[in-house]
């Protein structure tokens, strides 16, 4: 179910931590499964982390509902997360989300037909000078405007 | 200005070791590991300092070094919150990027004084630029042999290890981040036993915040006295503030302690071409919003901001001119809090959504003449009610938004549409 090089991946973090600790290394190694699994988890992939780190399921299950980057249903290849708070709304952001909305055809939550990207209303990604700002992928996007939100999606594949 | 936390970020390779070597970085963890520092003149030169944890509570960060049982016996652990995640914050984002060995040295130094021996770095989830920069100034580090085991031959042992959060606001609540740094849901522990005595693993523990860290080994450079001057009393040295809003530039802003509020929103540009300034939140969006006239008045310090009526919090200053529909931010900043209440604490986990459910009927145009009332003595029945301070910061936006701009408020409600044109 996990694959040797999300394994390896997993080790490195569980030698962080002190021995018998291993479950401080949960949300990486859930963040990581849902990476190899196109973004989104499933309870066997839940149930494998669980089993791998030898915790209890209903603990990788909790942590996995807490928090906000893990996705139970499946996303798009690309998954725009655009945060509405307050600095980037004062900035527009509300209106480039709907531009976006707009321009795949998608409301926020869905996925595009082609299943290239779907689009997310995120809270304060912690870059409000640069806003409005999205993430996508690892990669922040600042300062936007229609524009560049033109030239981000040309670049997606 | 940029002189501390932030002066690397205008140099080439601002991140590396080099970069860090050529403005005095290591220096004072050079003078521990040949001995010629003592732990004790360490917290002494802090205190006098005057820094106060810069994550928003603003506790004196020598004073809370000086609660770790140093000489109990067992493992102890030092921890960076850089689960930056406040509405309108990202200051730490920089320093983590542009100036992370500052960092890694102030953890060092901070285990060094505590006797704790492992770090841990506990950066949020979506920080990936931070975090790669911070692996690589890591990587610098232990090749430099400035970290690990007997460093340098001194006896000195200090491991610093990242870790990445996943999208939770309340893990930056200390006790809830130390839960999420377990492997669990990050919900705050009840309080006492403090971290200092129950901490990581049920090991006694220090969290500081990365600006405070940051600004560790500039302070033991030149002396606690140097860095308490550069700021005003009782706010001691220089913050790292994040204007942002509605200024023609946003950006952070590296200045002393007690600049005049107007001196800062002209660093940051100034408001837009004819627009008038409506109000400020000066500390993040937990912290109170104070009107223009006030805010003019005010400096940029822990007492001055306490008087104009809110708090210097996290130095994240949210500038809105009269374009912003105050209903308007205050439903979102609602929102935020909605989503991010861990959902403990029956006041918060019912408070936050109540809230934004009234909030958001009146922003539909269903509201009703009692919701004002209504929305303060709910924000009032959550305040101080909860373990953290998630329902605090819930609640007073909720407050001083309606005791300021009431009249915003009674029209949306009234006419079902914003006051302020072009907007709502």
């Amino acid at each position: 179910m996990i694959s040797d090089q999300a394994k390896k991946e997993i080790n490195t973090w569980v030698a962080k931590y002190p021995e018998g600790k291993q479950s401080s290394a949960v949300m990486q190694a859930l963040t990581i499964v849902q990476k190899e699994n196109g973004g989104s988890l499933t309870n066997e992939l839940k149930q494998a982390v669980a089993d791998y780190l030898e915790m209890p399921t209903i603990s990788v299950q909790e942590v996995a509902t807490f928090y906000e980057n893990y996705n139970h249903k499946p996303v798009g290849k690309h998954v725009v997360r655009f945060c509405h708070n307050i600095s980037c709304m004062l900035n527009g952001s509300d209106e480039l989300i709907s531009y976006l909305e707009e321009k795949l055809d998608v409301k926020t939550g869905e996925i595009s037909k082609d299943g290239l990207v779907s689009v997310k209303r995120v809270e304060c990604l912690g870059a409000c000078v640069g806003g409005p700002m999205c993430q996508i992928g690892d990669q922040y996007y600042e300062k936007l405007t229609k524009k560049r939100i033109d030239e981000i999606l040309d670049g997606l594949k | 200005m940029n002189n501390i936390c932030l002066k690397s970020i205008d140099k080439d390779n601002p991140s590396s070791l080099a970069t860090y070597e050529t403005m005095g970085g290591y220096k004072v963890w050079h003078k521990i590991l040949n001995g010629e520092l003592s732990p004790e003149k360490i917290l002494e030169e802090l205190k006098i300092s005057g820094l106060r944890g810069r994550g928003g509570a603003g506790f004196p960060t020598g004073l809370k070094w000086s609660f770790m049982p140093r000489n109990q016996e067992g493992q102890k652990y030092v921890v960076c919150n850089s689960d930056e995640g406040e509405p309108g914050t990202c200051h730490d984002r920089d320093i983590l990027r542009f100036n992370p060995h500052s960092v890694i040295e102030g953890m060092a130094i901070a285990g060094y004084v505590m006797n704790a021996t492992v770090g841990y770095n506990y950066i949020r989830g979506e920080f990936m630029e931070p975090y790669y920069r911070c692996e690589e100034a890591l990587k610098e580090a232990y090749d430099a042999g400035l970290l690990g085991t007997n460093i340098k031959g001194s006896k000195v042992c200090f491991d610093l290890y990242s870790h990445l959060g996943a999208g939770a606001y309340i893990c930056g609540e200390e006790t809830a981040l130390l839960e999420s740094l377990e492997g669990k849901k990050g919900q705050p522990r009840f309080k006492p036993p403090f971290p200092a005595n129950v901490g990581l693993y049920g090991k006694p523990t220090t969290i500081n915040n990365t600006e405070s860290f940051a600004s560790v080994p500039e302070i033991l450079s030149r002396g606690g006295q140097w860095f308490a001057n550069l700021g005003v009393p009782n706010s001691g040295g220089t913050k790292c503030f994040s204007v942002t809003g509605n200024v023609k530039n946003p950006a952070n802003f590296e200045i002393p302690m007690g600049t005049p509020f107007s001196d800062l929103l002209k660093l940051a540009g100034g408001l837009r071409k004819g627009r008038t300034l409506k109000g400020v939140i000066p500390g993040g969006s937990s912290t109170p919003v104070i009107p223009a006239a006030k805010a003019m008045k005010m400096t940029m310090d822990y007492d001055s901001i306490e008087k104009a009526g809110s708090m210097l919090g996290a130095g994240s200053v949210i500038v809105m001119d009269d374009t912003t529909c105050m209903v308007k931010a205050l439903t979102r900043l609602a929102h935020f809090y909605y989503d991010e209440s861990c959902g403990q604490c029956t006041p918060c986990r019912e408070g936050t959504g109540w809230m934004y459910r009234v909030l958001k009927r009146i922003m539909d145009g269903q509201g009703k003449s009692e919701d004002l009332e209504l929305l303060l003595s709910v924000q009032d029945k959550m305040l101080g009610n909860t373990i953290c301070a998630l329902a605090d910061g819930a609640a007073m936006p909720i407050e001083s938004f309606i005791r300021h701009f009431r009249e915003e408020f009674e029209y949306y409600i009234k006419h079902g549409k914003s006051m302020v044109e072009n907007d709502g």
